[in-house]
């Protein structure tokens, strides 16, 4: 088991594209680290720069206390699960798990062991003489799992693992991921674009955007206290409103005529400091009109989910989402009054897209 | 709707054993011509039914030869086109499968332009370069010998072109898997990269099996002994312009067994082709 630490990394690809701006942070023996962001945002190009599947343009990777990046993706004690599985199409199962260690010449009963204890843990022991086009895709995806455990690797790196599966199995497997994960203690890297996966695996969560990180912390945290506008609409669903206001004075900002009170804001800001203020469409009451602090919303439609229901329509003559329990109001459209919880009013700096917080 | 159909089945079966019989008929010919003897061919009643002679002819040709043409037995010029033939077939594999192993997964100085060149020479087939080609051949002594008539027609682009467009649609993925998995580069060859082109590798072996067996030009340029003789050039050298000299009974021997190894190779490659297709169909 060892602790991964990345420093500065950065990945420049020829013709001066600049996927990966320098990124730096450490995962604890065993944790379970996920990256998230939209594609493009250089998640997968970072997670293959720890495999070694791409070389690192600038700064370093560690694994436990060894330097990597001048070592072959073999030799770094690593397991990866790719999103499209990558079984080799012409071995059995068996063989699929066995690779690795033929290849680093374990001897056979060390191999025979290593596979039928992995297939045990999978319950894959049906299936380890089928081929993977005679398997299902949640049964591939545990082959998949099965050829990283049999290694006993230092690392697991997932690369979208579950993004070909459908939702039912999506969720069955995220939850066996994680139990693995634990019972295993490995310390991992998931790469995903489903901020769901996100939150509920990580024990560490890395929001990126652009090449850059826009947040590190544990998932609680993150979708607490985002740091940026982005980390705030990507982390929720649905995502948080974001609507232009300014600041009234310490620890109130104003929204057109309404204000607000903001707990978690800085005390030293300059009055009329345009801001965004963030406001989750969960976080959101409704209360009677003309209530002290209440802000007056225009419904226009509302989507029903089940459990709860979507409010869509305009808020200080912005589009506006908050979210509520079926039962709590009855469904129409109209003026009704809403107050938000002010421990929960995310306030962030409309030039610089900071989140202006207590420190 | 049923009857309608039938009638249809019906109709495409008719044209179709119209078109088998149009094939198939030159070839009954020639496999009755080769179980009668000289005279009653010569006399133009060829009758549609095999004759009494085949054993007669076909030890003769396969173990002695014709009496004035080609003189040497059938049976080794079948064995020079047989190793002409595997030489050109497994030969083009090998190179083909090899270079487009290099210029799919390494990255290398010039290597579209080593591409490009492999592509160039689908414009140059042996009839274009046949003097210079020559002129090598037997300026390094290999004229009257397997390799003088192989080595020339195994330099090709098409296997190469092939194999290249084949390994483009394995996925990157596996080759990643295999580095993690700590397999080198010609691990990855042998374990994946080989296993995975089987049925390709048959198609390429069917075709250049039969464009070996099949040459002509080349290996009468390139043979000059009649040890050295192919089957096919044997036949063309039997049918001799004066009828009365042509041992027609014995040429037509000589075609049947000419197109047997063409035929079984076809046929017993079928099956691996069909078994591959069947397998990733799963």
């Amino acid at each position: 088991m060892a602790q991964v630490t990345l420093t500065n990394v950065k990945k420049i690809y020829p013709g001066g594209v600049e996927a990966v701006k320098g990124v730096s942070f450490d995962i604890p023996d065993g944790g379970f680290c996920v990256l998230v962001g939209p594609s493009g945002c250089g998640k997968s190009t970072l997670l293959r720069m720890v495999a070694g599947l791409e070389t690192i343009s600038a700064g370093e990777v560690s694994i436990g206390d060894r330097v990597v990046n001048q070592i072959g993706p073999a030799d770094r004690d690593i397991a990866m699960v790719f999103q499209n599985y990558a079984l080799y199409p012409h071995f059995s199962v068996y063989d699929n798990m066995a690779y690795g260690l033929r290849n680093r010449g374990t001897p056979k009963d060390e191999i025979d062991k290593r596979v039928k204890e992995a297939a045990r843990i999978l319950a894959i022991e049906g299936l380890l003489e089928r081929r993977p086009r005679q398997l299902s895709g949640g049964q591939r995806q545990r082959v998949a799992m099965g050829r990283a455990i049999v290694r006993k690797p230092q690392v697991f790196l997932f690369d979208e693992p579950l993004s070909n599966l459908d939702a039912k199995l999506r969720v069955q497997m995220r939850v066996e991921i994680k139990k693995l994960q634990r019972a295993l203690g490995v310390t991992s890297i998931y790469v995903t674009h489903d901020q769901v996966e996100a939150m509920t695996l990580s024990d560490k969560l890395v929001v990126m955007n652009g090449g850059q990180i826009e947040q590190i912390g544990v998932p609680a945290e993150v979708y607490r206290k985002p740091a940026s506008p982005f980390v705030a609409t990507f982390i929720g669903s649905p995502p948080m409103n974001l609507l232009p206001g300014t600041i009234d004075g310490p620890g109130i900002v104003a929204l057109g005529d309404a204000i607000l009170e903001a707990r978690d804001l800085r005390q030293d800001l300059p009055a009329q400091l345009p801001v965004e203020v963030g406001l989750r469409p969960e976080d959101i009451e409704i209360v009677s009109e003309g209530e002290a602090g209440s802000l007056p919303f225009d419904v226009e439609f509302i989507e029903e989910l089940g459990a709860t229901q979507l409010f869509h329509g305009q808020l200080a003559g912005k589009p506006f989402v908050m979210q509520t329990a079926t039962d709590a109001v009855s469904a129409q459209a109209g003026r009704i009054w809403i107050t938000v919880d002010p421990d929960r009013v995310h306030v962030f700096d409309m030039k610089t897209g900071v989140r202006l917080g207590r420190v | 709707m049923v009857e309608d159909r039938r009638l249809g089945d019906a109709i495409a079966y008719v044209i179709l054993t119209i078109g088998v019989l149009i094939v198939a008929f030159p070839v009954w010919l020639t496999f009755v011509a080769s179980t009668w003897d000289a005279a009653t061919i010569i006399n133009g009643k060829l009758p549609l039914y095999p004759g009494p002679y085949f054993f007669e002819n076909y030890n003769r040709i396969l173990f002695i030869g014709t009496s004035s043409t080609t003189r040497e037995p059938v049976l080794g010029m079948m064995l020079n086109s047989f190793i002409m033939a595997m030489a050109i077939a497994l030969g083009k594999i090998f190179i083909s499968v090899l270079s487009a192993y290099a210029v799919v997964y390494y990255r290398f100085p010039f290597r579209m332009a080593a591409f490009w060149i492999i592509f160039v020479t689908l414009m140059l087939p042996v009839e274009v370069r046949i003097f210079p080609t020559f002129k090598v051949v037997s300026d390094l002594g290999m004229l009257d010998t397997y390799q003088g008539l192989a080595v020339p027609l195994i330099a090709s682009a098409t296997g190469t072109l092939l194999f290249r467009q084949f390994f483009m649609t394995i996925p990157d993925e596996l080759l990643e898997a295999s580095k993690i998995d700590g397999a080198s580069a010609f691990k990855f060859f042998k374990d994946t990269v080989v296993p995975l082109s089987i049925t390709t590798i048959a198609a390429l072996f069917v075709i250049q099996f039969i464009y070996g067996w099949n040459q002509y030009l080349w290996p009468l340029l390139v043979t000059t002994k009649d040890s050295m003789q192919t089957i096919v050039i044997a036949i063309k050298k039997m049918i001799v312009t004066s009828d009365a000299l042509t041992e027609w009974q014995l040429a037509m021997a000589t075609a049947m067994l000419a197109m047997l190894p063409p035929v079984l190779v076809v046929i017993l490659m079928q099956r691996l082709f069909v078994k591959g297709l069947v397998e990733t169909e799963k």
